[in-house]
């Protein structure tokens, strides 16, 4: 906020001075993340050995050997993470556009009630329900199989994203809809032809959102997976740290490398709209 | 619950939507779109009942099925002896009697209130530093948001909590770095005085969503009431805490309630950096950790339930004071 007219070099070497700073505190931030990228090469003699992100002897033998080390391959793990994610992501579309549309734009006996309850779920602290939930799925003998991660997300219990959707669906012009109704469409074709190509922004934050909570989520998939071979990719690493006995640092940091690259890929991709969409929605890490 | 909302930024106007009022007020309805309905639908009463209904299918079997239901049941589970295989034995409210008996859940809370009190206002501190920064209309803005919302994304995961805990080790990179000044570091993740403070720092490293927060909120300030305190010749400082922080208390309070709820319920750093222990001396036995064990670990669910009652009871006081709060400090422009 420039507070008086500042004459042009001025204002340079104030923009010179912010730079040097905000650079400072991006390599403090970013440092451990790039020391952890260089380790995940070095031999394992030499990992903590120098403060040098760069590895002088490069080597691959952390990921050749960490990638089977704990018995199941990395490459279930990550096929299940996958499997786990696609589900949720899948299952947050479907459920949460359609709540939203009908709390956005029809109008039903209680709806005003329906909404302060779904609103309320919001803060509702999810280990409020995980005990009773557990013993719901442990009847339903769903422990040890994908479908508690899943199945939740195709009953729209993400309420966040049927807020976000809400709110979006709320700026787009009744007119259309309107539009679309004097032409013959009833609400299911609207829905489909109208809203939801509109809504697509709101699509991708939620589907990049809900990909990356699930993929890092830890503690309901160490609830629900027990069995090695379905264990996702945190919880394979966390089988890493059972098993570090001070001469495996290598194989855990390649292999934690290894977790974050989908996150980072999808970061990657949706960067600008996953930034915005956070900024303009306020939503946790 | 619903009163329990704060006012979102969602309410105060992405680029696509018009909306004119600025977000309600604190403890008022969520403006269920009552306003902007045409007459229209309101002629005839409740014409889409069941049109509605259809489209909330799925979500109503989420809400009753999943979450309404299960509280309650959890609830009824609180008041039992409860081990899984067999079923729930009745015995009131000892559950309850036997919390304040146990150091061990004493110890969790005490340290995640600590982890609460400590980690929330040193990141939205850390915060709103970096979105002032960020305000002041230099170059590569893109870059600095991206960098710097990173570690929020990454930090609730596995490999980030392995990493810190490398970091923080006897012979970790942090320790090297102290040794550069002949400071000789101690085992940080070892040591109970410290354990927590690896923790609290890993959260405050994850400013970033609060950061972007804040950031949308620092554009939307009308420039010309900074144009009138330049002229009345106001300081950075004196700017800063009476126009600029006044007009962002919105935002701090949707920060503070989020940030707050998000740090109850810590669980994966403290589970990683423990080794699921909770670390020495149970220095960083968070509230969550303990009811994972007695819940998981040694199956006593109906302990676990009560355990899961009181944080809700106790996330539900803490809103509340907020609230109580955001009346005296929060102020919304218009």
């Amino acid at each position: 906020m420039a507070l008086l007219p500042q004459s042009g070099q001025q204002r340079t070497w104030n923009h010179w001075r912010l730079h040097t700073i905000l650079l400072t505190a991006v390599i403090v931030m970013i440092y451990p993340l790039i020391w952890m990228v260089g380790a995940s090469f070095k031999p394992e003699n030499q990992i903590f050995t120098t403060l040098n992100p760069l590895p002088l002897h490069f080597t691959l033998r952390g990921y050749t050997s960490g990638w089977t080390s704990t018995g199941t391959s990395f490459t279930v793990y990550l096929a299940n993470s996958a499997t786990v994610a696609i589900g949720a992501v899948l299952g947050n579309l479907i459920a949460c556009s359609l709540a939203a549309y009908a709390f956005a734009r029809l109008d039903f006996a209680f709806r005003k009630l329906w909404f302060a309850l779904m609103l309320g779920t919001l803060m509702l602290p999810f280990q409020a329900t995980l005990i009773p939930q557990y013993t719901i799925f442990f009847k339903l003998n769903w422990v040890n199989t994908f479908l508690p991660l899943v199945v939740p997300q195709f009953l729209a219990t993400d309420a966040f994203f049927i807020f976000l959707m809400v709110q979006f669906i709320r700026g787009i012009p009744r007119e259309l809809d309107e539009a679309a109704a004097i032409d013959g469409a009833g609400h299911l074709r609207t829905f489909v032809s109208v809203i939801l190509p509109l809504l697509r922004p709101a699509l991708i934050t939620t589907a990049v959102l809900t990909f990356i909570w699930t993929f890092n989520d830890f503690l309901r998939q160490l609830v629900y997976l027990s069995n090695n071979t379905r264990y996702t990719v945190p919880l394979g690493l966390n089988a890493f740290i059972d098993r570090a006995s001070g001469s495996s640092y290598g194989d855990m940091l390649a292999m934690s490398v290894v977790s974050l690259v989908p996150t980072m890929a999808v970061f990657l991709l949706a960067q600008k709209r996953l930034v915005d969409g956070v900024a303009n929605s306020g939503i946790k890490g | 619950m619903a009163s329990a909302i704060p006012s979102s930024p969602v309410d105060r106007a992405p680029e696509h939507t018009q909306s004119t009022e600025r977000g309600p007020a604190p403890g008022g309805p969520p403006a269920a779109g009552s306003s902007t309905e045409p007459r229209k639908a309101r002629r005839s009463k409740h014409r889409n009942n069941r049109v509605a209904y259809a489209f909330l299918a799925p979500w109503f079997i989420g809400i009753f099925g999943f979450t309404l239901i299960p509280m309650g049941y959890s609830l009824y589970l609180s008041l039992t002896k409860f081990d899984l295989l067999t079923s729930p034995k009745w015995i009131g409210l000892a559950n309850y009697k036997a919390l304040w008996q146990d150091p061990q859940f004493l110890k969790s809370v005490t340290v995640t209130l600590e982890y609460v009190l400590f980690s929330v206002p040193l990141k939205l501190a850390l915060a709103l530093v970096v979105a002032v920064a960020l305000n002041k209309g230099l170059g590569a803005l893109g870059f600095y948001r991206s960098v710097f919302y990173l570690p929020s994304l990454l930090g609730t995961s596995v490999a980030v909590s392995v990493m810190w805990r490398q970091i923080f080790s006897q012979q970790g990179l942090f320790n090297q770095f102290l040794s550069w000044f002949g400071i000789r570091g101690a085992d940080w993740i070892g040591d109970p005085r410290f354990a927590l403070w690896t923790l609290i720092l890993l959260s405050a490293w994850q400013f970033g969503t609060p950061m972007l927060i804040f950031l949308a909120g620092l554009k939307q300030l009308p420039r010309d009431l900074y144009e009138a305190a330049a002229l009345d010749g106001a300081g950075r400082f004196r700017t800063f805490f009476q126009i600029t922080l006044p007009l962002l208390s919105p935002m701090v309070f949707f920060n503070l309630v989020l940030e707050t709820i998000n740090a109850f319920q810590a669980f994966t750093p403290a589970y990683v950096v423990s080794g699921g222990s909770g670390g020495p001396i149970n220095s960083t036995l968070f509230y969550t950790l303990y009811l994972y064990q007695k819940g998981f670990g040694s199956l006593q669910m109906g302990y676990a339930s009560a355990m899961a009652w009181v944080l809700f009871l106790v996330i539900g006081v803490f809103t509340a004071i907020y609230f109580a709060m955001s009346r005296r400090f929060v102020t919304y422009a218009n």
